[in-house]
């Protein structure tokens, strides 16, 4: 397959970016999009040009590194995917293709298709956590039974991968799925309920504090993202907070 | 902390839209009732009664109570979600080359904003036309007196005329028309919407909600909207 | 303290740990606020050790390569983690696990380190759902285990096929913890590339900031290394694409003995490569080989005509197909462990049966699977004489029950649909058990200095069971390390904050900028990938799933060449002051052809077959490994002299006093 790539170059945070166009040939259908990356950033290697850097670790879907916005969608046109996971026969020959970086004020760009995510991290800093210390006497891990449905639940919300999709998507740039996704996998315990309202409230201010958008319920995050985080994380979250915050 | 969380934060913004949505969307339903009875055919009871239903409406202090109450939800809902769109708006300065948001989401839950603004608009001309006239408008042509012989606007040949006119009625009633069209995409998303941003969300019920929440955006709607044409066409003219 | 000797406790093994922690010197909370710790890596070991050392009251900096501690490698484990609980009832105990460990590492490993891992395993799991794991459960609320990799008991505990990741999410949140108390500062982002040693002593490091391409000096009172595997000297492994021996590399260069590099996992169920355009393998849960066959043509001209696409998987009758590990092995059939069904694959292919277009690929089939889950499906469902089609139909839903996921994967991965068609797998390189030499405290040969998690070498052997090494992370990082390194801290409560402003801190940091900037102006004409990958052939063809003399000789030299032609040609774009992954990769490639030799080498001198290490010289006329435990009963741990394949050996001999040392077979 012979392809076109347009793809946003930003030297650093503090230059302006601009689209530049590529053209790639002889993609094979079975290459992964960041393999046909890797055939790129070869070539521009090779023409002596500095390569298109983003990020991706584990190629298999799991790690939650890569994080490209392929066509006007994250992680491109699949569903359920990963960008490492899109596989180039999902393309035709002679398509055109524009990649861009998840856009959002609370990921600002760091260079090319590569940007900041480091605002995840301090919301889960805020309260994502259940606070035990570790001992050998914590009680037997059979002591306190959980309802099956419930503590699935809770693993369904906590396979979230942090990829950042969800802002990605949202035209609000709200971080409100990975946020309740959080919130959920806790209040669904009880060793999680201890501490929840505490957990709720400060989530939700770090988040707000971030810059991220609101969520106007138009459920773009949930399908895109591709571990299919359920939307019922979020109405979890604002009971949560609605409870914590009348209290 | 809790204090102001319910009133800055970006959750509790979105639970003063969904309580002042969904109260306004009662409201829809009382309105509605009211205006059933301009399908009524044409005769001095269904003049008496549609005026003094009017009457009713603007001088009982229960419904005033609940009429500044929807006054200050429109408001509200109106002011809360101009600083969300402002909001949402700054949490991506530099806005995609590609974004193709159609294969993800509903457009009227991408463009609430858009038209919320259609309804705002219709409220206000609805307001200054129907209201208005009733509050301030002089007694010129159209008076009605009342049961205890007070002389009022008369809403009902106001309304029934407006309708009626041979060189705008039509063009009001698709106007109206437009804007019920409005109100329902914007039911579309908002009915929903608003049970999930209080945090209703249930696989058992969420079918239900959001069947309804579909038929309560068309139904309603349409209902308010087939009155004028109703009007226009089919009722006896005065 | 800091040499080479294993510091094992005196007793009976059973109460060995519980008297050491009992003896060591502990830091009183008031001095353990004045004492700093490294740890670099924050997968399942480093980050559990730093939450660890942070809650005890130490101050803590991590260091990740990665945006975040929460996407190390250790999240891309399925499978699950073991721990002798006797949940089931099936008669486990610690010493089982123990039995199991040894034995499954081929008695290649130390007997106190493993009884530990074994001894601890059931806090891990009270610890992780204190945390709030969520582990599967059964409908009575309890937590519901699975039988795991050729062990008789039900030990396994798991979260579907995402345990690493609920694990290390769940480490990441006990860090999450203490950066949001200050005991923690996490620097991600940012990769080392030296350790500091001031009077002998591990006291710092230099990392590089990858954001800003700034070397940075960091001090502390002791440096944990837990940067996991070094697999990625195959080029092609299960492998994150980031996953590198750097900072083990970098501490053997300053001191450290390396052991037993040889002793690699190879994976017997990924996903083949497609082609040359391949950079990674995917790896696929080894419980499908409770179900599925494996087979190849047994004829070479239907393996021929279906590498060129003329014949179906599908055409092939019963008796034209050689189900090899079945014919092999009558009594294990497809269920051999690890290391056995990898080498028989290539063994296969390597006499011309592969069946995808590169040759190097076998079958898994499910379709007997299927007819038989179907017929049972049939009759519990009171079906009479249900047609084939029906048959097919209910085992299918069974078989979609049972690995809809991993299908489902395959599927997205290959295009082939395999409820229809045969799967195709080949083995793949997975785990390195080979690593840092340290001692029971898990201290490397030098002082202040800790290896921890897949990094060292400790606990697996030459092979590695599965699920365990979620455990050996998890049980080092929460358990072991936490209090052993107090032993050493003890000594340095008066010492005091550590500046970087020293010779030692300016001279590692020179030799650091001196090499980047030697990769950045080299101004070759290859690539870094170009040389990972022919090292990554060399590995693969001569140091691989079967060695010999001829061809480890011939790698070391190759290796050797490899690498000098690297420093003279390799390019790398862009500059070393800025996010450059180019320059990221070829630091980590430059040390994996260090490496390699150093592997070729120990795999050389190991004139034995065991575990992970299959030499060609020494097997029983049936194609079994051969160990030799007269000469061989040892951990080989490699001393830096300048040059890998002039290191020097030292031997921990392993005394095995209460296990039996038996020859696997599972014939």
């Amino acid at each position: 397959m012979n392809l076109t790539l347009k793809i946003w170059r930003q030297k650093n945070a503090n230059t302006k970016g601009k689209v530049v166009t590529y053209q790639v040939s002889d993609i094979s259908p079975d290459m992964s999009f960041l393999e046909m990356m890797d055939v790129l950033n070869e070539q521009l290697i090779d023409k002596g040009d500095e390569p298109v850097a983003f990020d991706h670790d584990c190629r298999e879907g799991i790690c939650g590194s890569c994080n490209l916005q392929i066509n006007g969608e994250p992680h491109g046109p699949d569903r359920g995917v990963t960008t490492c996971q899109l596989h180039m026969r999902r393309f035709k020959d002679g398509d055109t293709i524009v990649i861009e970086p998840f856009r959002a004020k609370a990921f600002p760009i760091i260079k090319d298709l590569v940007v900041d995510r480091s605002s995840f991290d301090r919301i889960q800093q805020a309260g994502g956590y259940i606070s035990v210390n570790t001992s050998g006497n914590t009680q037997d891990a059979n002591s306190i039974p959980i309802e099956k449905e419930n503590a699935d639940m809770s693993f369904y919300a906590a396979t979230c991968i942090g990829c950042g999709a969800c802002v990605a998507a949202c035209k609000n740039a709200s971080a409100m799925l990975f946020t309740s996704a959080k919130v959920s996998q806790f209040s669904l315990l009880p060793q999680g309920e201890v501490e929840a309202d505490r957990r709720v409230l400060q989530m939700v201010e770090q988040m707000d504090k971030e810059g991220f958008g609101n969520c106007t319920n138009t459920g773009a995050c949930e399908i895109e993202c591709p571990k299919g985080i359920s939307l019922e994380n979020i109405a979890r979250m604002n009971r949560e907070y609605l409870k914590a915050s009348v209290k | 902390m809790a204090k102001s969380a319910l009133l800055k934060s970006s959750l509790a913004k979105k639970y003063w839209m969904a309580f002042t949505g969904l109260f306004l969307c009662l409201f829809l339903v009382g309105h509605l009732f009211g205006n059933l009875q301009l399908l009524i055919p044409v005769s001095e009871g269904a003049r008496d009664q549609f005026n003094e239903y009017a009457l009713f409406m603007t001088t009982n202090p229960a419904v005033k109570v609940l009429s500044y109450l929807t006054y200050f939800s429109i408001l509200f809902h109106a002011i809360d979600g101009l600083l969300l769109t402002i909001h949402n708006r700054k949490a991506r300065p530099q806005s995609y080359v590609s974004f193709k948001p159609s294969t993800n989401t509903m457009w009227s839950s991408r463009n609430m904003g858009i038209l919320g603004t259609i309804i705002l608009a219709f409220i206000v001309v609805h307001m200054s036309m129907f209201w208005g006239e009733m509050k301030f408008g002089g007694l010129d042509d159209t008076v009605y007196t009342t049961a205890n012989g007070e002389e009022v606007k008369d809403l009902y040949t106001l309304t029934i005329k407006t309708f009626q006119d041979a060189q705008y009625g039509l063009i009001w009633a698709i106007a109206y028309a437009f804007a019920m069209l409005a109100i329902g995409f914007h039911l579309s998303h908002g009915f929903s919407s608003g049970f999930q941003s209080l945090g209703v969300n249930h696989p058992k019920y969420n079918g239900f909600i959001r069947k309804f929440g579909y038929a309560f955006a068309v139904l309603v709607p349409l209902a308010f909207a087939v009155i004028p044409f109703y009007i226009h066409f089919v009722l006896e003219k005065i | 303290m800091g040499t080479f000797q294993s510091n094992t406790p005196k007793g009976p093994l059973a109460e060995k740990w519980t008297n050491h922690k009992n003896e060591i010197n502990l830091v009183n909370p008031a001095n353990k606020r004045n004492i700093d710790v490294i740890v670099v890596g924050t997968g399942l070991a480093g980050g559990s050790a730093a939450a660890t050392l942070a809650e005890l009251g130490y101050n803590v900096k991590t260091f990740c390569y990665q945006d975040s501690p929460r996407r190390a490698h250790s999240i891309a484990a399925q499978g699950g983690i073991n721990a002798a609980k006797n949940y089931q009832g099936d008669g486990d105990s610690i010493y089982r696990l123990f039995y199991d460990t040894i034995k499954g590492g081929d008695y290649r490993s130390r007997e106190e380190n493993v009884y530990r891992l074994a001894e601890v395993s059931g806090n891990i799991i009270d610890q992780c759902v204190a945390q709030g794991v969520p582990f599967a459960r059964e409908y009575g609320g309890l937590l519901d285990n699975r039988s795991f990799g050729g062990v008789l008991v039900s030990r396994t505990f798991y979260a579907k096929g995402q345990t690493g990741q609920q694990l290390l999410l769940g480490a990441y949140s006990a860090m999450n913890r203490q950066i949001n108390r200050g005991k923690i500062q996490a620097f991600n982002r940012h990769e080392m590339l030296d350790i500091v040693k001031v009077d002998g002593k591990a006291r710092g490091i230099i990392a590089r900031n990858l954001v800003t391409g700034e070397l940075e000096r960091h001090s502390a009172h002791a440096v944990v290394v837990a940067s996991g595997g070094y697999g990625n000297v195959f080029f092609l492994s299960t492998n994150a694409m980031g996953s590198n021996v750097t900072a083990s590399w970098k501490i053997h260069k300053k001191g450290a003995y390396f052991a037993n590099p040889c002793f690699t996992q190879i994976h017997p169920t990924c996903i083949p490569v497609s082609g040359d355009h391949q950079s990674k393998l995917t790896l696929m849960s080894e419980s499908l080989r409770n179900d599925g066959r494996i087979w190849v043509p047994k004829k070479k001209e239907d393996a021929e005509a279906i590498r060129q696409g003329k014949k179906k998987p599908t055409e092939l009758s019963e008796e034209e197909r050689d189900y090899y590990l079945e014919r092999r092995y009558p009594a294990f059939g497809n269920l051999v462990p690890r290391d056995v069904a990898s080498r028989a694959a290539k063994e296969r292919c390597d006499a011309g049966f592969g069946v995808n277009k590169t040759g190097e690929a076998v079958y898994l089939d499910f379709s007997s699977a299927i007819m038989r889950y179907g017929k049972e499906e049939a009759t519990t469902r009171k079906i009479d004489n249900p047609s084939d089609a029906k048959i097919k139909e209910l085992g299918k839903e069974v078989v979609e029950a049972k690995y809809g996921n991993l299908f489902q994967m395959y599927e997205k991965i290959v295009d082939q649909n395999p409820y229809e068609t045969p799967m195709m797998i080949y083995p793949a390189v997975h785990y390195t058990m080979g690593g840092v030499w340290v001692d029971y405290n898990l201290q490397t040969t030098i002082p202040g200095c800790y290896a921890i998690g897949e990094a060292n070498f400790s606990d697996h052997g030459a092979n590695r069971l599965g699920a365990s090494a979620l455990m050996q992370g998890l049980a080092d990082g929460y358990f072991v390390l936490p209090y052993t390194i107090g032993n050493y801290l003890a000594d340095d409560i008066r010492t005091g904050a550590i500046s970087t402003d020293t010779p030692e801190f300016e001279a590692a940091e020179t030799e650091v900028r001196e090499r980047l900037e030697k990769l950045v102006n080299n101004k070759g004409t290859k690539s870094v990938d170009h040389f990972h990958k022919l090292l990554g052939k060399i590995m693969w063809n001569k140091v691989g799933m079967a060695r010999n003399e001829q061809g480890l000789n011939e790698a070391i030299a190759e290796i050797k060449e490899l690498r000098e032609q690297f420093w003279k040609e390799v390019r790398v774009p862009g500059s070393v002051n800025e996010m450059n992954a180019e320059l990221e990769k070829a630091g980590r490639v430059a040390d994996f052809l260090e490496l390699g030799e150093l592997f070729a080498k120990d795999a050389l001198h190991r004139n034995e077959s065991c575990g992970g290490h299959f030499r060609e010289e020494y097997q029983t006329e049936e194609g079994e490994a051969l160990r030799d435990d007269e000469n061989f009963m040892y951990v080989a741990a490699w001393e830096y002299t300048g040059n890998p394949s002039e290191a020097i050996l030292h031997k921990e001999e392993l005394n095995y006093e209460n296990i039996e040392v038996k020859t696997r077979s599972y014939k």
